[in-house]
C-alpha cells in the first residue's frame, strides 16, 4: 500500500522538511528558521510538496521534531530529535550503534540498538561549546566565513591546545591566538578541536560501540569530521545530507 | 476504575492534619518566647530528641525544610538569595543555606513577621556546609550558643561499641552544655519518652514507604514530600509519631482498597536527592504520561529507619519498644539512639557512592521500578556526591537513568522547559506515550 509521510525538523536554525513514500525520500527541503517557525515551516513544506508533484492532502501523516516541534503548525504526532536521529539512521546504516548529532545550538549523543531503539542518551545543553553556534562565533573572529573553517583547519600542521570551557573565554582566546601569530589554520583546528572533545566526552558517557554516525549541520564540516575521527581514533560514517537525517527519521516514525 | 484511567483515586484523609501539623510547628517556634519557652535552631539530622530534656516548652527551626520552604516561594527565596550574595557569599555554596541566611539577612520570617533568633544552636556536622552553616549564622546575629556534634562514625555495616561511644560521649557532653547554657535542669523522662517517639516515627515513615512496593502506588512523591517533612521538622514529638501512625494505617487501606495515587499509573520511577523545589510541577508533567515517582531513597531514607527482613526484603526498623527492650536511663537512651540514628539510610552515601547505589537498586527491584531520575543537585554538595558514580552502577544494574542538572534551592539553575525535553525523551526510550496520543 502507498504510504506517503512527511517528516519536519525545527531546529534552533534550519527547519528541514522531508517527504518519504515507505521509507523511501521523495523530495526534502531546508529553510532558514527565521523569527516566524509557522511561515518558514509551511514555506519548507511547500517547497518539498512542489519538488515531489504532490499535494498536502496527498500525505497521509506528518511528525515533527526538532527543538521546535511543538510549535510545528503541520503535524499529527511528535518525536524527539533523540528518537529521530536513531531511527533516521538506523534506516540508512543497520550496524550503526551510536549517533552524534551535532546542530547549531545543542550537541547529542544517542547509544540505539539494532532496531534503532534509543538505549542512553545525553544532551549537551545551555553551552554553546559544544555546538554549531561555537564554530560560527570562532569563523566570525578569525574573519572567515563558516563554510571555511573546515577546509582550513585540514591544512594545519600543528595542535594547538584551546584551555577555554566557554564560548565566551574562547573567543578570548582565540584572539589571543591571533595577536600570537599562531597561524590561522592552527587556530582553525583548535576550535574544532576542542568541540569535538567536548561531544566526545558526552559520547563516552553514555558508552558506544561501532558503527558511530556523525550527523546534524556540523556534519558538514570536514575539520570536524577530522577532528570527531582523532579524537575517537577511529572511522566514523557520515551520511550524505547528514542535515535531513532528524526529518528523515521523523519521517518513518509517521509511517509507524 | 476511573473515568480518566485504569485505577480508582482518592485525596489523602488526613491531608489537613498534615498542613495543621506543619503551620503549628513554624507558629510554635517564632511565638515561643511568647510563652517563656525556648527555641533552638538545627539541622533536620541533628539528635533532635536531645533538647527535649529541657522541657516541653522547647521549639525548634530545622534549617533545611525551612530553606526548603523558601525555595517553594521562588519570589522570596530570590530576594534571599540576592541578599545572601550581596552580603559577600558565593553563588555556589549550598542552596537551603543561602535561603536560610538571606531570610536572616532580610529579617524576614518566611511564615510572617521578622525572622525569630534562637536561644541556642544545636547541631551535628552532616556535611561541609552544615558544619559551617551556623558560624556564620552566629556572624549574621551575634552571639548565640553553638554546639556541633560530629558524626563521622562511618557507615553502619561497619558500626562498632568505640563508633557509639564516640557519639554517646558527645551526646553527654551536650547535655551538661544544654544545662550550662540555659541553667535548666536536665529531665530524662522527657528524653526518654522524645528518643522512643522518634524510634516510633521513623520506623513507621519507613513501613509507609513499604506500601508503595504496592501496584497501583498508593503514594506518588510530591503528596510524599508533604508527608515526609513533619520528620523532619518535629520527629522525636508525640504529636508526629502517632501522625504517622494513623498516615500508616490510611496508606495500607489505601492499597487494601485499591486507592491509586494517579489513575493512569504505567511507569513506576524513582528520583533522587531533594527535588528543585520551586518547580514541583515537573511531577504532574510526568503524570501525563502516565508516569509516577514512587519515592527515592531520599524521601525513603532521609527519616525512615530500615532494615533487612527474614524475607529478604526492606522494611521498618524493629523498635527497640517492639524488641521488648525497656529504656531505663539516660546513657542506655543515648546509646540505642545512635545506634539508631546511625543506621539511618542517607548517612551511608556520605562514606561510598557505591553503599548508595545498592539501596538505590533494592529499591528498583523491590518497588516494581521502571526507570530512575537522578538529580545532579548542584545545590547540594552533600547529597549530589557520588551521583554520576550512581549512575553507572544503576545501569549496570539493567535500570533506566535520566539524569538532568538543578538546583533544590535556586531557581536560576533550573531549566524547567529543558528537563521536559528531557523527560519527553526519557519516556518515549521506554516506549511511553503521552495520555491521548497513539
Amino acid at each position: 500500500m502507498r504510504m506517503i509521510t512527511g517528516g519536519i525538523d525545527i531546529g534552533a536554525k534550519t527547519i528541514k522538511v522531508v517527504l518519504a513514500e515507505n521509507g523511501r525520500m521523495l523530495a526534502k527541503c531546508l529553510v532558514p528558521a527565521g523569527l516566524d517557525t509557522a511561515a518558514a515551516t509551511q514555506q519548507a513544506l511547500d517547497e518539498a510538496l512542489t519538488s515531489a508533484d504532490l499535494d498536502k492532502d496527498m500525505v497521509d501523516l506528518f511528525t515533527a521534531t526538532g527543538t521546535g516541534r511543538k510549535s510545528c503548525p503541520v503535524t499529527d504526532n511528535e518525536i524527539t530529535e533523540v528518537g529521530a536521529a536513531a531511527k533516521g539512521m538506523n534506516h540508512i546504516l543497520k550496524s550503526c550503534r551510536a549517533v552524534i548529532d551535532v546542530g547549531a545550538e545543542e550537541g547529542r549523543a544517542v547509544r540505539c540498538d539494532e532496531n534503532g531503539k534509543v538505549i542512553d542518551f545525553a544532551f549537551n545543553e545551555k553551552c554553546a561549546a559544544g555546538a554549531g553556534t561555537f564554530a560560527e562565533g570562532m569563523a566570525r573572529a578569525l574573519e572567515i566565513p563558516l563554510e571555511e573553517l573546515g577546509p582550513l583547519s585540514l591544512k594545519s600542521k600543528h595542535a594547538v591546545p584551546m584551555n577555554a570551557q566557554c564560548a565566551v573565554f574562547a573567543e578570548s582566546e582565540v584572539v589571543t591566538l591571533i595577536h600570537a601569530k599562531t597561524p590561522r589554520e592552527d587556530i582553525a583546528r583548535a576550535v574544532l578541536d576542542a568541540i569535538a572533545s567536548r561531544i566526545i566526552s558526552m559520547l563516552r558517557k553514555v558508552g558506544f560501540e561501532k558503527d558511530v554516525a556523525l550527523i546534524g549541520g556540523m556534519a558538514l564540516n570536514p575539520g570536524f569530521v577530522e577532528a570527531m575521527k582523532r579524537g575517537l581514533e577511529m572511522d566514523i560514517f557520515v551520511p550524505d545530507e547528514p542535515e535531513y537525517i532528524g526529518a528523515c527519521g521523523a519521517a518513518l516514525a509517521a509511517a509507524e | 476504575m476511573s473515568k480518566n484511567g485504569k485505577y480508582k483515586t482518592a485525596p489523602l484523609k488526613c491531608w489537613a492534619r498534615v498542613k495543621e501539623l506543619r503551620k503549628k510547628y513554624y507558629e510554635d517556634y517564632a511565638k515561643a518566647h511568647d510563652r517563656n519557652g525556648l527555641r533552638w535552631a538545627g539541622g533536620a539530622w541533628s539528635f533532635s530528641a536531645i533538647p527535649s530534656g529541657l522541657g516541653e516548652d522547647v521549639w525548634s527551626l530545622t534549617s533545611e525544610p525551612y530553606a526548603a520552604s523558601i525555595a517553594f516561594n521562588k519570589e522570596f527565596s530570590l530576594r534571599c538569595l540576592e541578599a545572601t550574595e550581596k552580603a559577600g557569599y558565593a553563588r555556589d555554596l549550598c542552596a537551603y543555606m543561602r535561603n536560610y541566611w538571606g531570610s536572616i539577612i532580610l529579617n524576614e520570617y518566611a511564615f510572617g513577621g521578622t525572622f525569630p533568633k534562637p536561644d541556642f544552636i544545636w547541631q551535628d556536622h552532616i556535611c561541609c556546609s552544615h558544619a559551617k552553616w551556623y558560624q556564620v549564622v552566629c556572624d549574621l546575629e551575634g552571639v548565640i550558643p553553638h554546639f556541633s556534634m560530629d558524626v563521622a562514625a562511618g557507615p553502619y555495616n561497619e558500626i562498632a561499641p568505640h563508633k557509639i561511644d564516640y557519639l554517646v560521649n558527645q551526646m553527654h557532653d551536650g547535655i551538661e552544655w544544654l544545662e550550662k547554657t540555659t541553667g535548666r535542669t536536665y529531665n530524662d523522662e522527657l528524653l526518654i519518652e522524645a528518643v522512643k517517639n522518634e524510634f516510633r516515627s521513623t520506623s513507621t515513615w519507613a513501613e509507609i514507604c513499604t506500601y508503595n512496593k504496592h501496584v497501583p502506588a498508593p503514594l506518588e512523591e510530591k503528596t510524599m514530600y508533604s508527608l515526609y517533612v513533619l520528620g523532619t521538622l518535629d520527629k522525636h514529638s508525640r504529636e508526629v509519631a502517632d501522625f504517622y501512625e494513623e498516615l500508616r494505617d490510611e496508606v495500607k487501606d489505601r492499597v487494601d482498597q485499591g486507592i491509586a495515587a494517579i489513575p493512569n499509573e504505567r511507569c513506576r520511577l524513582m528520583s533522587d536527592t531533594q527535588p528543585p523545589w520551586g518547580f514541583l510541577s515537573i511531577f504532574r508533567y510526568m503524570e501525563e504520561f502516565g508516569a509516577i515517582s514512587v519515592g527515592s531513597l531520599y524521601t525513603y531514607g532521609l527519616i525512615g529507619i530500615w532494615e533487612d527482613k527474614p524475607d529478604g526484603s526492606w522494611g521498618p526498623r524493629t523498635t527497640p519498644m517492639e524488641q521488648g527492650i525497656e529504656i531505663k536511663d539516660r546513657d542506655q537512651a543515648l546509646r540505642l539512639y545512635a545506634d539508631w540514628t546511625l543506621s539511618k539510610p542517607e548517612w551511608q552515601h556520605f562514606y561510598s557512592p557505591h553503599l548508595k547505589t545498592e539501596m538505590m537498586a533494592r529499591i528498583a527491584k523491590e518497588w516494581h521500578l521502571n526507570g530512575i531520575l537522578l538529580h545532579y543537585n548542584r545545590g547540594c554538595e552533600g547529597l549530589s556526591v557520588g551521583i554520576a558514580e550512581n549512575r553507572l552502577g544503576l545501569i549496570e544494574a539493567g535500570f533506566p537513568v535520566m539524569a538532568f542538572e538543578g538546583n533544590m534551592g535556586d531557581e536560576r539553575e533550573f531549566d524547567e522547559a529543558r528537563v521536559r525535553v528531557r523527560f519527553d525523551t526519557f519516556m518515549e526510550t521506554l516506549g511511553i506515550k503521552k495520555d491521548g496520543k497513539s
